[in-house]
């Protein structure tokens, strides 16, 4: 059974997933490290994508694909028709720099599907790259969560302009889904509701 | 004080039933230890030593006498019948059971009360001045913007897993009393040329095992932005701060690792965006709140009261009192009283439920039914007639919250540390025990006179030694507990970080060293001198020069 919950017309459902996520080779290059260098925190300790991983990246053929951000920009020019026919979307770790994306494609809605992977649950950039790919860069289609994605998130997912989540293996999604409504009237603006409280609500004196 | 409308309690209820399901699922083994810790310690709970530890938060540290009430309620009903009141202003429970904790933020949301984002790394409890509202010095009265700032930062979903805790002060003062400089953020109100109110805004202080004073990121910024400027700094933190070595982790390092300058471009490259947003403060919301912080119905008073002086002049206990633990009051005829949670010989901060009741009591008879707690871990009545206040000497007395020792040697601010903490390197409270032992006499504290002493059980530093005077924190060596002491610590406009003396004593040597410490400070003082001024005048060298000196040896 499917453990991605989509939410469509502001009604949150299980959904079956007709997109392939394509997947980067795994490295035997080493993390990056920085020890004791104060450096460029966001690649700090975390992986890089290597030249050789791009190019041996395996495409799929046919078929609706989210392809890693790298692959995406390195190797557009396969992607082209593609992308026009609205097949490909993309991913990102959250280390990842949005500029990147932008610098290769100034207008997102030519993408159907953004999904961010997130490896540990407690790894709240998730919230602001969510944030800022709505607000910032006007993307409007389907924003994707992926990874370690637990309910007791999905709420604050939700709030970040997510509009689908895949959740982990292990967990219910159908239990999942009674998170995304915690809490009914939330105090500030977010992505999903920008105005806060007090512009929401005539709240006296 | 801020009264909760129904969304206000619809938030903590909702609240109280999603933390439920968290501890069911807990329990029932569908949520790991590493999932379940986030959520717990962003309401509160931490497993400690013996027993889980709840923190309940005390916003901007404003409490009502029926909120008071309640707390000694539940101290007795789920722990042992007795809080501590933490530096943030905060009430800690030390030994709830956590099957309990679902039930005990039940209780607390009928009193408009709650335990969200004491913990974890999220927005913090927004901190300020004890005298918030009625101090002499008071440019611009920060509470309001306090409470929107607290709703602001309630579940705030971008924010709601930083890299590390995040801790926001306001302080509207003259003299700095909350520590702005050492927070991550920290809002400074005033008035500017214009007459209208602005904010000085400072990032990256901090104390921890990397005790950093914070840098002016913004000299004026206008009311009405506060929380979209907030949104840009804490973005560029959420986004770049180090996620990968938890001890490297707070807006600090991040802030001094680009440099302030750099930083402040990121930080305002990102506010173009967000100013003028939806987050920019109304007037109407402004004015909403602030009627929750009116001025009290005040009576019209000299500000001299016959009764007063008469029982000042007659009677030396309520004298000395009145001199250590009743402060001015913008209003003439009132006063501030301290009630000391520092009795010598007990742990700073405790008060039992018993004391809790008693002031709840004297809040209502003589303080409009609220009342403060201080990062300094005391309570505090804020509006007492003067008439009123040897009436609440007395009573105070009988329940042992009227050691007349507010700023002296023993008002020690001190961390729970290792009989509670499972962070601690070192013990904490027997520590600040020993030393009010040793100084056990008040003739002496008062000739000692104004200085902090504080004590942390480890560098994470909730006891804030960096800034004290004498600062003292607990280390491990080897296994054994030890202690480090600092001097020239200071808090304030003009904040210090203390200055180490030189190797660490074990915890029987320590009050033989803050006595050698207090002994160099009177033979040098001027008559003016307070311990930090003669710290600053002289420097560390005579201290340490008397602290390590060999015994002298009788011929």
């Amino acid at each position: 059974m499917s453990n991605l919950v989509k939410i469509e017309n502001g009604i949150a459902a299980i959904s079956n997933d007709d997109w392939t996520l394509v997947q980067l080779p795994v490295t035997q290059v080493e993390e990056r490290k920085q020890a004791g260098k104060v450096v460029l925190f966001k690649l700090t300790g975390e992986s890089t994508v290597t030249e050789d991983q791009i190019a041996n990246t395996v495409i799929p053929a046919t078929g609706k694909i989210i392809v890693p951000l790298s692959v995406f920009v390195e190797r557009n020019n396969e992607l082209t028709n593609r992308i026009a026919q609205g097949e490909v979307g993309v991913w990102l770790a959250t280390h990842e720099l949005l500029e990147y994306l932008i610098q290769q494609q100034a207008d997102l809605n030519v993408l159907p599907m953004i999904a961010v992977f997130v490896e540990r649950f407690a790894d709240g950039r998730i919230f602001s790259l969510g944030t800022l790919l709505r607000t910032r860069y006007g993307y409007k289609n389907e924003l994707r969560a992926f990874g370690d994605v637990l309910r007791d998130q999905l709420f604050f997912l939700k709030r970040s302009g997510y509009t689908s989540f895949v959740i982990r293996q292990d967990r219910s999604a159908q239990d999942a889904i009674a998170s995304l409504n915690d809490f009914s009237k939330p105090y500030q603006g977010a992505v999903d509701d920008p105005q806060p409280v007090f512009r929401r609500y005539n709240r006296g004196a | 004080m801020y009264k909760y409308d129904e969304i206000d309690q619809q938030i903590v209820d909702e609240r109280v039933t999603q933390y439920r399901d968290q501890v069911r699922r807990y329990l029932a083994g569908e949520l790991t230890e590493d999932e379940f810790r986030p959520l717990r310690l962003q309401n509160g709970l931490y497993i400690q030593r013996h027993a889980p530890m709840l923190r309940i938060a005390v916003p901007y540290g404003m409490l009502s006498s029926r909120q008071l009430r309640k707390l000694g309620d539940i101290a007795k009903k789920y722990d042992k019948g007795y809080g501590h009141f933490s530096t943030r202003q905060n009430l800690q429970l030390n030994w709830p059971k956590l099957e309990d904790t679902p039930d005990i933020l039940a209780e607390l949301a009928t009193v408009e009360m709650h335990a969200i984002q004491t913990s974890g790394n999220c927005i913090r409890n927004i901190t300020t001045d004890q005298f918030v509202g009625i101090a002499p010095d008071e440019v611009i009265d920060p509470r309001a913007m306090a409470e929107i700032m607290r709703q602001w930062s309630t579940f705030h979903p971008e924010f709601a897993l930083l890299p590390r805790k995040f801790k926001i002060a306001v302080s509207g003062t003259k003299q700095d009393r909350a520590i702005v400089q050492a927070h991550d953020i920290g809002l400074e109100f005033y008035r500017d040329n214009n007459n209208k109110v602005a904010i000085k805004v400072w990032v990256g202080g901090g104390l921890g095992r990397t005790p950093i004073l914070g840098s002016v990121i913004r000299e004026h910024l206008d009311w009405q932005h506060a929380l979209t400027y907030c949104e840009a700094i804490i973005r560029v933190y959420n986004l770049h701060g180090r996620r990968d070595n938890m001890f490297k982790a707070r807006i600090k390092i991040l802030v001094k690792a680009l440099g302030i300058n750099e930083f402040r471009n990121q930080v305002e490259a990102e506010w173009t965006h967000l100013k003028d947003g939806s987050n920019t403060i109304t007037e109407a919301e402004l004015n909403r709140v602030a009627q929750h912080f009116e001025a009290m119905p005040y009576e019209n008073l000299p500000d001299h009261d016959a009764g007063f002086d008469a029982a000042i002049a007659s009677n030396p206990g309520f004298s000395a009192w009145v001199k250590r633990c009743v402060h001015p009051h913008k209003q003439a005829g009132y006063r501030a009283v301290t009630l000391s949670l520092k009795p010598h010989g007990k742990a700073p901060g405790d008060v039992t439920s018993e004391q809790m009741w008693a002031v709840a009591d004297l809040a209502d008879e003589y303080s409009f039914g609220e009342l403060r707690s201080s990062h300094e871990q005391n309570l505090i009545l804020a509006d007492v007639k003067l008439s009123d206040l040897y009436a609440v000497w007395e009573k105070a007395k009988t329940n042992g919250l009227a050691t007349p020792n507010i700023g002296l040697l023993t008002d020690i601010i001190c961390c729970p540390g290792g009989d509670f903490c499972s962070l601690a390197n070192a013990k904490s409270i027997p520590i600040a025990k020993a030393v009010q032992m040793q100084f056990d006499n008040l003739d002496y504290l008062h000739d000692i006179g104004d200085i902090e002493l504080n004590i942390s059980g480890c560098m994470n530093a909730c006891g804030h030694h960096h800034v004290g005077h004498i600062g003292i924190l607990g280390v491990d060596k080897d296994g054994s507990e030890w202690y480090q002491v600092t001097i020239g610590g200071k808090q304030g406009n003009d904040a210090s970080i203390g200055t180490v003396i030189g190797p660490s004593f074990s915890a029987a040597e320590m009050p033989g060293v803050i006595q050698k410490l207090i002994e160099v400070y009177i033979k040098e003082r001027t008559p003016e001198e307070r311990f930090i001024d003669t710290v600053r005048r002289l420097g560390v060298k005579p201290f340490k020069a008397h602290v390590y000196a060999k015994d002298e040896v009788a011929a």
